[in-house]
């Protein structure tokens, strides 16, 4: 009897284990809320879980590390359709946010510059230099500026500390950025 | 004595039965999120008989990178705002571009793209601002 409930424990434990650590649990196309099941194309689509599962696993949005992906070179997106295409990796960080009550917000301008043009971003966002925008949380929110991407494409906006990550007593301004924070030549 | 081993082996198992529970709630209380960044765009497909169209953003943007799309061939960043039709489409432009039969299928496989459910307005699903301000989505079965 006993072992009988202690086998019958074990076999439990080890379904709980499993399914806390099963991260996989994209779920299918035809249940994700967004896709008709009765769609005749809808099977013939890439599952998520086939093709998201062999990334590097985040805790929000699609559950991947887009840039960390990237830069390991777990994926190897195409650059540009056209040969003509220029593209610029900037590498510098800006720091943001350098008076407020939530800790500074370093930019990357390397994760940002691996997958978007300049001309995504300049000028009509943001002016290309360090200190001449002024950003609002509430704007941010309404799905202006960084809100554009970040809570709609890129990590949400819940994640607080990714950008808010330099704490008050560091650094005010990181060496790499040239004078000004200048501005690489816009593409277009 | 053996009463008392008993009731400890009874609480072991309770215990057992509801982190277990607990962990399944848990599961099934997680969000999907593949779909986290799913563009809606349903500008002119109810209208026409169509289902709207789902992009996923997740399936693109492992293949491409942001700017091939948002800079070289002009989508702007917000869902529905390219006025995207199926004319320009097979004129090469906008997804046109690469649903030419060439780089990817071609216009003829009108499900793969208008898959979405009917009547799904045009979004970009999941969003932040969807969540905090509009969280009007119906419980998933």
């Amino acid at each position: 009897m006993d072992s009988l409930r202690r086998s019958i424990g074990r076999v439990l434990a080890l379904a709980t284990i499993t399914m806390a650590c099963s991260a996989a649990n994209w779920l299918p196309l035809e249940s994700d809320g967004v896709h008709d099941p009765t769609a005749p194309g809808v099977k013939h689509l890439q599952q998520p879980a086939e093709a998201l599962k062999v990334l590097p696993p985040d805790t929000t949005g699609n559950h991947v590390r887009w840039v960390e992906a990237l830069e390991k070179g777990a994926i190897n997106p195409r650059d540009r359709l056209f040969s003509k295409a220029p593209t610029q990796i900037r590498e510098d960080d800006i720091l943001l946010n350098l008076n407020g009550g939530m800790p500074i917000v370093r930019f990357p301008h390397r994760a940002h510059t691996l997958w978007l043009d300049c001309g995504n971003c300049h000028d009509h966002l943001f002016k290309a230099k360090a200190g001449a925008n002024k950003f609002s949380m509430f704007a941010i929110l309404q799905g202006e500026q960084c809100g554009v991407c970040h809570g709609a494409v890129s990590f949400p906006l819940t994640e607080c500390s990714r950008c808010h990550s330099v704490a008050r007593s560091g650094p005010s301004r990181v060496p790499a950025a040239s004078p000004g924070g200048g501005a690489a030549p816009a593409t277009r | 004595m053996y009463s008392r081993h008993r009731f400890r082996g009874l609480r072991r198992s309770l215990a057992a039965a509801i982190v277990m529970l607990a962990s399944i709630a848990f599961w099934l209380s997680q969000p999907a999120y593949a779909e986290y960044g799913d563009v809606v765009i349903n500008n002119y497909s109810d209208a026409a008989g169509m289902r709207p169209v789902v992009f996923p953003h997740w399936f693109h943007r492992m293949r491409f990178r942001c700017k091939v799309c948002h800079a070289d061939l002009g989508f702007q960043f917000k869902a529905g705002g390219n006025q995207i039709n199926m004319l320009k489409i097979i004129d090469g432009q906008f997804c046109g571009a690469c649903h030419n039969g060439d780089v990817a299928w071609s216009v003829e496989n009108c499900n793969l793209c208008h898959s979405a459910k009917p009547g799904t307005p045009t979004q970009v699903h999941e969003s932040t601002i969807q969540k905090l301000a509009a969280p009007t989505e119906p419980a998933r079965k």
